[in-house]
């Protein structure tokens, strides 16, 4: 199976969300037909949809309170009008994720984004992809082979490397991360590079001593570069549940995460986990990852992402 | 965040102690409680809403065990129900009756398969097994490379084949490779792929019909949400799963995802990752799993233990003592013998729900030897001493050093303790803030 093959399959960002908006709006719409009146049965069913959005309990009861009295508000005691319904929703959604937040860049010098994350979330996937970006936009761009503990990670961020067209800074596996760091500062400095990407290893926020690694890599690329790193990106699994919350909490007490990749959105999963981590942590989804394909990581405009789930709304 | 469930159950029931039957009201209460627990443990919401409608019907009316409250008797008969939904006991590996017994890992990207694909041959090869390793994940950069280190590793033979082959072949010619190997189970790493790309799981599909595994099992992050009954459900339809290995178990997901799937595909969970480290696969064990989801600790043994320990009559004796502020140091000793008839301390606490979290919690040991160190400084005193310590001057103090084994010091310092304890018994009148005060500090050890 080759990287064609799959284009077709996944062709465009909106298609991909086609099925989570005809999920939502299809039950929102059955609901409507089903019941004629905003009741606590309603909302009910409107928690259902949510919670296995995994917004989480809290965000869930948050956006339906918010939505009761939006209703109240527009004096629609009748939810008849579907419209009234899923614009209540779609404002409360947005308004939980607020407004979008480009990648930060330095002033000055090269640009430093540390990817950090547990286990399997796509870490190594995002660096080339986001390598592949900056890249495209002319860029020169290195990536630091912080990994030195998955086997074989290595070799899979070089193979990523040559497809991005970046240099990559490697030491054995087995060696210390913040050492790899350091060399690629120094590599980054020395040829003038516009970023360096760190590929950090995978971690369970659980484990005391890597995390502990994590802090070590990051104050050493703050000596070697002012202001670094710019960017510290949490890579989060849009399958995953409720846990998102403690990993989004403990990755920003050890390194202070500055913003949030949410991957593997072209499967079923909805991520609402997002909304969960914004309303609570208050750290903003940067990009998305809608695929496997190099071109596959996007912008996160909170707006865009709730207008493609009630697409039909504005139509 | 939902922490303690446990806490907050005892919460909702403090009101209704000493009741003979549950109610409706009583388990409505209670479940509205347990319902949240399992959301948030990221239990799929049908399988929770289904749950809880068994749940209910089974508690209502049921009898409260006379040691019990009512809550922990809601929570005994959701775990237990939790538990058998889960599987009741562990499973094994259907081994094929001819070998070699060929297994194949199937999962979503990034929930470990290759890893656990290591880990399940260093198992096998534990057990005096030769397991061999097929590296069919053709596509993902280095994922080859990673089996071949993993292998080397652990000295399990690797076959593979070059990035982009068709992974069918190479899985067809692994086996054959295993055959003529001698090896007796064959191991296949798939490539992870999403449940929703028919053109990917056609391709496991047409792997299977060409090796005929005795097992395929759906590798699961411990950490999915809601969908993974999606993916549990999508995979078992094409696949027929034979069961699930659970992974990334050791950090603090409460696993809901283990319902979940066992709800909805009705296979077994065969193992958990639960590290790192190449020997870092276990078991399944429902009834911890249960306790887990629940956010509970293994609190259901140390309700067991509890029980079995504790001895009533004491427990009231000790009450109206306490309301006099009398607690002597006798009454201390009682406390420290009743609790070591629960067995040893580190173990109980472990069983805590969120002990392990708890910074420092690995210096229990210490702790237990000082509890020791307590009970042979009062064991040497002399009956009377410990109805009046007020009688104990210097030079009993050395005596009772001696005696104990311990530095004069101790002996201050246990004395001194105790008298902080008696002072606040005696300032609140027994009531209930002094008498929870204490307990908190650890300085009445246990107490109902």
């Amino acid at each position: 199976m080759n990287a064609a093959n799959r284009k077709g399959f996944l062709a465009g960002f909106s298609e991909r969300l086609v099925r989570t908006r005809q999920s939502i709006v299809g039950q929102v719409q059955s609901l409507i037909r089903r019941r004629p009146v905003v009741d606590s049965e309603f909302l009910e069913e409107l928690e259902a949809i949510l919670i296995q959005a995994d917004v989480g309990i809290n965000t869930t009861e948050r956006l339906l309170s918010g939505i009761s009295e939006r209703l109240k508000e527009s004096r629609q005691r009748e939810a008849s009008d579907e419209e009234v319904v899923l614009r209540a929703l779609k404002d409360e959604i947005v308004a939980v994720l607020g407004p979008p937040e480009p990648l930060r860049k330095a002033e000055e010098g090269p640009t430093v984004i540390m990817v950090v994350g547990v286990n399997g979330t796509g870490k190594t996937t995002t660096v080339g992809k986001l390598g592949h970006r900056f890249r495209a936009q002319g860029a020169d761009v290195i990536f630091g082979a912080t990994d030195t503990f998955r086997a074989a990670a290595i070799e899979q961020l070089e193979i990523w490397g040559e497809r991005a067209g970046a240099r990559v800074i490697r030491h054995e596996e087995g060696h210390d991360p913040a050492a790899v760091a350091y060399d690629t500062c120094q590599a980054a400095k020395a040829r003038g590079a516009d970023y360096v990407i760190l590929d950090t290893a995978g971690r369970l926020h659980t484990h005391v001593n890597l995390m502990r690694e994590l802090e070590k890599t990051k104050r050493v690329v703050g000596r070697e570069i002012p202001g670094a790193p710019h960017e510290i990106l949490l890579v989060l699994d849009a399958t995953a549940g409720q846990n998102g919350l403690s990993q989004a909490k403990t990755f920003r007490e050890a390194v202070d995460v500055t913003g949030i990749v949410l991957t593997k959105l072209d499967g079923t999963a909805k991520g609402g986990i997002v909304l969960a981590i914004r309303d609570s942590l208050e750290i903003p989804v940067k990009l998305i990852g809608i695929g496997e394909g190099i071109d596959d990581l996007r912008d996160f405009d909170p707006i865009e992402f709730a207008d493609a789930i009630f697409y039909d709304l504005d139509a | 965040m939902f922490e303690n469930l446990t806490q907050r159950l005892q919460e909702t029931f403090r009101k209704l102690r000493g009741k003979g039957k549950l109610s409706e009201a009583d388990v409505e209460e209670a479940l509205r409680e347990i319902r949240i627990a399992l959301l948030e443990a990221d239990v799929n919401f049908k399988v929770v809403r289904d749950f809880i409608s068994n749940v209910k019907m089974r508690a209502v009316g049921s009898e409260v065990s006379a040691s019990l409250t009512p809550g922990q008797q809601v929570i005994k008969i959701v775990n237990s129900e939790l538990t058998e939904l889960m599987g009741g006991r562990e499973s094994k590996i259907r081994y094929a009756p001819k070998p070699p017994t060929v297994i194949m890992l199937v999962g979503l990207q990034g929930s470990g398969k290759t890893t656990t694909a290591a880990k399940l041959a260093y198992l096998f090869k534990k057990q005096g097994r030769k397991p061999l390793l097929v590296a069919a994940d053709t596509w993902r950069p280095a994922a080859i490379k990673q089996l071949l280190v993993l292998g080397e590793k652990i000295g399990v033979e690797v076959f593979s084949a070059e990035e982009g082959e068709d992974p069918v072949e190479v899985a067809s010619k692994g086996v054959d490779r295993g055959k003529f190997l001698g090896c007796d189970t064959v191991i296949v790493d798939t490539r992870g792929r999403l449940h929703v790309d028919d053109d990917l799981m056609a391709e496991l599909g047409s792997m299977q019909k060409v090796i005929m595994p005795q097992e395929v099992l759906l590798v699961v992050d411990a950490m999915t949400g809601q969908d993974a009954v999606n993916v549990a459900s999508s995979f078992d339809e094409r696949l027929e799963l034979s069961g699930v290995i659970l992974t990334k178990l050791d950090g603090d997901a409460r696993g809901g995802a283990a319902l979940s799937t066992r709800a909805v595909t009705g296979k077994p969970i065969k193992f958990v990752g639960v590290g790192e480290k190449i020997d870092a696969l276990e078991p399944f064990h429902p009834d911890r799993m249960a306790s887990r989801i629940l956010g509970m600790g293994d609190i259901l043994s140390l309700i067991e233990k509890a029980e079995a320990a504790y001895d009533k009559d004491k427990a009231v004796e000790l009450r109206e003592k306490l309301k006099t502020a009398e607690f002597t140091l006798e009454d201390f000793q009682d406390q420290l013998e009743q609790m070591q008839k629960m067995g040893p301390l580190d173990e109980i606490l472990r069983m805590i729900p969120g002990m392990s979290r708890i910074k420092g919690a690995a210096d229990l040991q210490v702790d237990e030897h000082h509890l020791r160190q307590i009970e042979a400084i009062i064991n040497s005193m002399t009956p009377e001493e410990r109805r009046n310590p007020e009688i104990i001057d210097g030079s009993r103090r050395r005596r009772i050093a001696r005696g104990s084994g311990v530095r004069v010091q101790d002996v201050n310092a246990l004395l001194r303790q105790f008298n902080q304890v008696k002072g606040l018994l005696k300032q609140f009148g027994g009531g209930g803030k002094a008498k929870r005060r204490a307990m908190r500090k650890g300085i009445i050890p246990f107490l109902q």
